[in-house]
C-alpha cells in the first residue's frame, strides 16, 4: 500500500507539474483552430489528434487538466467545509437543531439544481470572461454541493457523540468546543477526508454535465468537462480513440487521489 | 435493346412495388391541434399537409402554383378579390360533395377574429370583413384591401366541410386521421374518397397508411431509421448526414440550399442598457460591415456543415428561386478591408487590441442558444476570426427562454447568433421582420418611427411590394430591400444550410425538395417497394 501511495503521489505530482507548465509544454494555444485539420487523427504534430474545430487535443487536455485540477478540489474543499460546519455541528448537538438541519438537507437534496444553474447563467453579466465564468461555475457547485456530504458527516458526528470514547471524555469533564475539537473532530477526519476526495470527481463530472447543455466552462477555455463532451458521439470514439484521453486521465487522477488517503480515511 | 431493358425494369418495378403499405416516420412532438386553421407547430403542420385539401398547391420542386381543388383562379379589383373555379366530382372523406359553400364556410371561419387563427394573419389586409360570392362552381372572395401574393396563401388553407359535424375528421387530402395515441403515435389512413388518380387511372394515394411516431430524441430516431424501422428522416443534421453517407450513401439526399440560414446581429436598441460608446459601434455601418468582412464563412460551411451549406448572401436563400436577388455579391473574407472600414470610424489597433476613438477596447459578448452544437461552433469560429482584427468576443450559451427574453424583452445583450427559417416563399411573410415598427425587427424592434433613413426606405419598399399587383413589380421592390440589407448589414448573414434528408430505398417516387416538407411533399404518390428494385431504378 505504501508503494502504491508513492506511485500515486508521483503521478499526481507529474500531472500537476506538466499542467502548471502548460504554457510552455503545450505545442499550440488551446483555442487555436487549425481549420485545415479538423478531426485529424493523432500525428507527430497533433499527439492526440484535433477536435471538430481543428484544435489540438493534447494542448487542450493540458490546459483543461490545469483548470479542473485546480478548481474541482477548490469546490470540493468549499462544499466539505460547509458540510462539516452544518452537518458536523448538527450531529454533535442533536435535538431540535439536528432535526432542522436534517430537514434543510432533505429540501436541498430535492431541489433540481440544473434549473438553478440555468437561472444563475441567465442572471450573470454576459461580458464575463471565460476564466471568471469557470470560477463562478465551480464556486456555485461548491456552495450547492454541501448537502450530501453534510448528511454523512452528521451521521458520523452523531455516532461519535454517542460513542464510549466521547462518554469517557465527558466523564473526565471535557465539554463544549474542547470536546468538539479535541475528541470529535480528529475522529471525524477520515469521514471528512473521504467526502472531500469523493467530491472531486463529482464536481468534475458535474461540470461535464453542465458542459453537455452548454452551461459549463465557457468556450474556448477547455476543462475535463467540455473535453468529455466529445464522448457523446460514439462514432467519434470508435473513429478516434484518443478522445478517451481526458476520461483515462480523470480515472487515473481520481484513483491516485484515493490512494493518497491514509488507510484510515480510505476505510471511511 | 436498352429501351426494352428499361421497360422490363419498370414493369418489374410496378409488379414488385408494394401498392399500399404503411409509411413510417417521426414527428418531434404531439400535435397541438388537429384543427387545420389553428396550426402553429411542426407536428400539426405535418398532419395538416397530409390530410388537408387545398385550392392551390405550391409544387415543392418547381415552386410554382398548381391547381388542386380549384382548376383555375383569377385575381381582380387590383388584388382585392380572387375568383376560383372549383373542380367537379370532389368529395370529402365522409363521401359528401365539395362545393363553393365549403370554401365560403372555410374562409369565414378562418377570418373570424374570435378564432385567433395564425393562418388568418397572412390574409388580413385591412379593417373590415371578407365577402364571398358563390355562383355554381365559382366562388369569389373579396378582401377589405389589396393583398399581394394572395393566391399563394391558399397553399396553407385546407378546406373544411360546411355540413360535417366532425370538421377535423372530414378532409379532402390524401389521408385521414385514423388514430391518435398521445405521446406515442398518430395513424393516418388512406382517404378512399381522395379525388386524384395516377396516370393509369388508379385512385391515389398509393400508401394504405402513414404512421407518425412521436419521438423527440433524434438519436433514437436515427437508430430506428438505420434498423429499417422508419422509412424517412425529413431534416437531418450535417454531422449525422455525413455519418450516414459513409455507411450507406444511397440512404441520404442533399437537395441543395434550403430556406434556413444562420445569422448574427448587434443590439441597436437605443433603450438597451449598454454603454453609449458600444451603441455607437453597433449603429455604425462600417463596424457591422467590418465584422462581416472578417468572418470566414467558407470555413464555417466546410468545418461545421461538412460542405452541406453555402455562405449566405442576404435575407433570401437561393432556394427561393423567384425572390432571391441574384445580383447580390458574396460577402468576401477580407480582414484588410475590415480594418480599413474600422479606421474610417476612428478605430485603431493598439498592441493587438482594437480600440475606438476614445480608447475603449472593442469587446462584446455573443449569445446563442445552449445545446445547439452548430451555433456554438460557429460562435467559436467567429471568436477566432475577430481576434485577428483585435476584437475580443465572449461567448455565452443561454437556454432558449433566457435568450428570447434578452433579445425581445429586456434587450440586455450585445450580439446574438440565431437561425432563421422561412416556411413561406413570399416576402409578405417577412413583413414582421423588415418593417421598423415590427416586433421581429430584431436589431431595433417596435420603433415608433424609423430610426434611420435606410430603415424608412425599407418600410416604404415593403409596403409598396405588399400593395403592388404584378409579381414582377413586387420583385423589383423586394430586390431593392435586399440591396439595402446587404449594404447596411443589420443582420450579418453567415450560412445557408442545405436541405438534408434520409429515406429508405424501399420508398419509391420520392423526389426530395429544398423546401418543407422535403421528402413527403408528394405523399399521395409515394410507394413502398422492394429495396433492391428501388436501388436498381434509381
Amino acid at each position: 500500500m505504501k508503494h502504491a501511495r508513492k506511485v500515486a503521489i508521483g503521478i499526481v505530482a507529474v500531472v500537476f507539474t506538466v499542467c502548471l507548465l502548460a504554457n510552455f509544454v503545450a505545442p499550440a494555444p488551446y483555442a487555436m483552430q487549425f481549420r485545415d485539420f479538423i478531426s485529424a487523427p493523432a500525428s507527430r504534430h497533433f499527439w492526440l489528434g484535433t477536435d471538430e474545430l481543428g484544435r489540438d487535443r493534447w494542448s487542450r487536455l493540458l490546459y483543461g487538466t490545469r483548470i479542473s485540477l485546480l478548481l474541482a478540489p477548490a469546490a470540493a474543499l468549499l462544499s466539505t467545509l460547509m458540510a462539516v460546519l452544518i452537518g458536523g455541528v448538527a450531529g454533535y448537538m442533536g435535538g431540535w437543531w439536528d432535526r432542522i438541519v436534517l430537514r434543510v438537507i432533505d429540501i436541498f437534496l430535492s431541489i433540481p439544481w440544473l434549473f438553478l444553474f440555468l437561472i444563475v447563467r441567465a442572471v450573470l453579466p454576459l461580458n464575463t470572461s471565460p476564466l471568471e465564468s469557470v470560477i463562478i461555475t465551480f464556486m456555485i457547485m461548491g456552495l450547492l454541493g454541501w448537502a450530501s456530504p453534510a448528511r454523512v458527516i452528521r451521521a458520523g458526528a452523531q455516532s461519535l457523540r454517542n460513542s464510549d470514547l466521547v462518554l469517557h471524555a465527558r466523564a473526565c469533564g471535557c465539554r463544549g468546543p474542547r470536546l468538539l475539537l479535541m475528541h470529535i473532530a480528529p475522529n471525524l477526519k477520515p469521514v471528512v477526508f473521504a467526502q472531500f476526495w469523493i467530491s472531486i470527481p463529482t464536481f468534475i463530472l458535474g461540470e461535464a454535465s453542465l458542459g453537455l447543455i452548454g452551461l459549463g466552462v465557457a468556450e474556448p477555455l477547455p476543462s475535463w468537462g467540455n473535453l468529455l463532451r466529445e464522448l457523446v458521439n460514439p462514432q467519434v470514439v470508435t473513429g478516434s480513440p484518443y478522445v478517451l484521453a481526458p476520461l483515462v486521465l480523470l480515472a487515473v487522477v481520481v484513483s491516485c487521489f484515493q490512494l493518497l488517503l491514509p488507510e484510515k480515511e480510505f476505510a471511511a | 435493346m436498352r429501351r426494352v431493358l428499361g421497360f422490363l425494369i419498370l414493369s418489374a418495378a410496378s409488379l414488385f412495388a408494394q401498392w399500399g403499405g404503411e409509411l413510417r416516420f417521426c414527428v418531434r412532438s404531439d400535435p397541438k391541434t388537429f384543427n387545420p386553421l389553428m396550426v402553429e407547430d411542426e407536428a400539426s403542420e405535418t398532419i395538416r399537409y397530409l390530410t388537408g385539401g387545398v385550392l392551390i398547391r405550391v409544387n415543392r420542386l418547381t415552386q410554382e402554383l398548381e391547381p388542386e381543388l380549384a382548376t383555375s383562379w383569377k385575381i381582380s379589383q387590383h388584388g382585392k378579390a380572387i375568383t376560383f373555379k372549383l373542380r367537379h366530382g370532389v368529395s370529402f372523406s365522409d363521401g359528401t360533395p365539395f362545393s363553393a359553400e365549403d370554401v365560403a364556410y372555410t374562409m369565414h371561419a378562418l377570418m373570424d377574429p374570435s378564432l385567433h387563427s395564425p393562418t388568418a394573419d397572412a390574409f388580413r389586409s385591412g379593417s373590415g370583413d371578407i365577402q364571398t360570392l358563390a355562383s355554381g362552381d365559382q366562388i369569389t372572395i373579396v378582401f377589405p384591401a389589396p393583398l399581394a401574393g394572395i393566391e399563394r396563401l391558399f397553399d396553407q388553407t385546407p378546406m373544411l366541410s360546411a355540413r360535417a359535424v366532425k370538421k377535423e375528421a372530414t378532409v379532402l387530402g390524401p389521408f385521414v386521421v385514423a388514430k391518435y395515441t398521445p405521446g406515442t403515435e398518430v395513424l393516418l389512413a388512406r382517404n378512399i374518397h381522395y379525388w386524384k388518380t395516377d396516370a393509369s387511372g388508379r385512385r391515389l394515394p398509393h400508401l394504405d397508411a402513414i404512421r407518425l411516431d412521436i419521438q423527440q430524441n433524434r438519436d433514437i430516431e436515427l437508430a430506428r431509421f438505420t434498423r429499417g424501422e422508419l422509412h424517412l428522416i425529413n431534416n437531418i443534421d450535417p454531422e449525422v448526414f455525413n455519418r450516414l453517407a459513409k455507411q450507406a450513401p444511397s440512404l441520404v439526399n442533399d437537395a441543395g440550399p434550403s430556406l434556413e440560414s444562420e445569422m448574427m446581429w448587434f443590439n441597436q436598441n437605443p433603450n438597451a442598457q449598454l454603454p453609449e460608446y458600444e451603441k455607437a459601434w453597433f449603429r455604425s455601418k462600417n463596424f457591422r460591415r467590418a465584422i462581416s468582412a472578417a468572418i470566414k464563412r467558407t470555413d464555417m460551411c466546410r468545418v461545421i456543415y461538412f460542405g452541406h451549406a453555402a455562405p449566405a448572401v442576404g435575407p433570401i436563400s437561393p432556394a427561393n428561386r423567384f425572390w432571391f436577388q441574384a445580383q447580390l455579391k458574396a460577402h468576401a473574407y477580407d480582414p484588410q478591408q475590415a480594418m480599413e472600414r474600422l479606421r474610417q470610424d476612428g478605430f485603431h489597433l493598439d498592441a493587438g487590441v482594437l480600440r475606438d476613438r476614445e480608447g475603449h477596447a472593442v469587446e462584446f459578448s455573443l449569445i446563442t442558444n445552449a445545446g445547439n452544437k452548430a451555433r456554438e461552433r460557429m460562435s467559436a469560429m467567429i471568436q477566432q476570426d475577430l481576434q485577428t482584427i483585435g476584437i475580443k468576443v465572449n461567448l455565452v450559451s443561454l437556454d432558449f427562454r433566457s435568450l428570447i427574453e434578452r433579445i425581445s424583452q429586456n434587450f440586455r445583450y450585445e450580439a446574438c447568433l440565431l437561425g432563421l427559417t422561412n416556411y413561406d416563399l413570399d416576402p409578405n411573410s417577412q413583413m414582421n421582420v423588415w418593417l421598423s415598427s415590427a416586433s421581429n425587427h430584431q436589431w431595433n424592434p417596435s420603433q415608433k418611427k424609423p430610426a434611420t433613413a435606410w430603415e424608412a426606405q425599407v418600410d416604404k419598399l415593403m409596403e409598396a411590394q405588399a400593395s403592388a399587383v404584378t409579381r414582377e413589380k413586387r420583385k423589383g421592390y423586394f430586390d431593392k430591400v435586399q440591396d439595402i440589407v446587404w449594404e447596411e448589414a443589420p443582420f450579418i448573414y453567415l450560412v445557408t444550410k442545405n436541405s438534408l434528408s434520409a429515406f429508405s430505398p424501399k420508398l419509391q417516387n420520392a423526389e426530395p425538395a429544398m423546401i418543407r416538407p422535403q421528402v413527403y411533399w408528394n405523399a399521395d404518390r409515394l410507394v413502398l417497394g422492394p429495396a433492391q428494385l428501388a436501388k436498381d431504378l434509381r
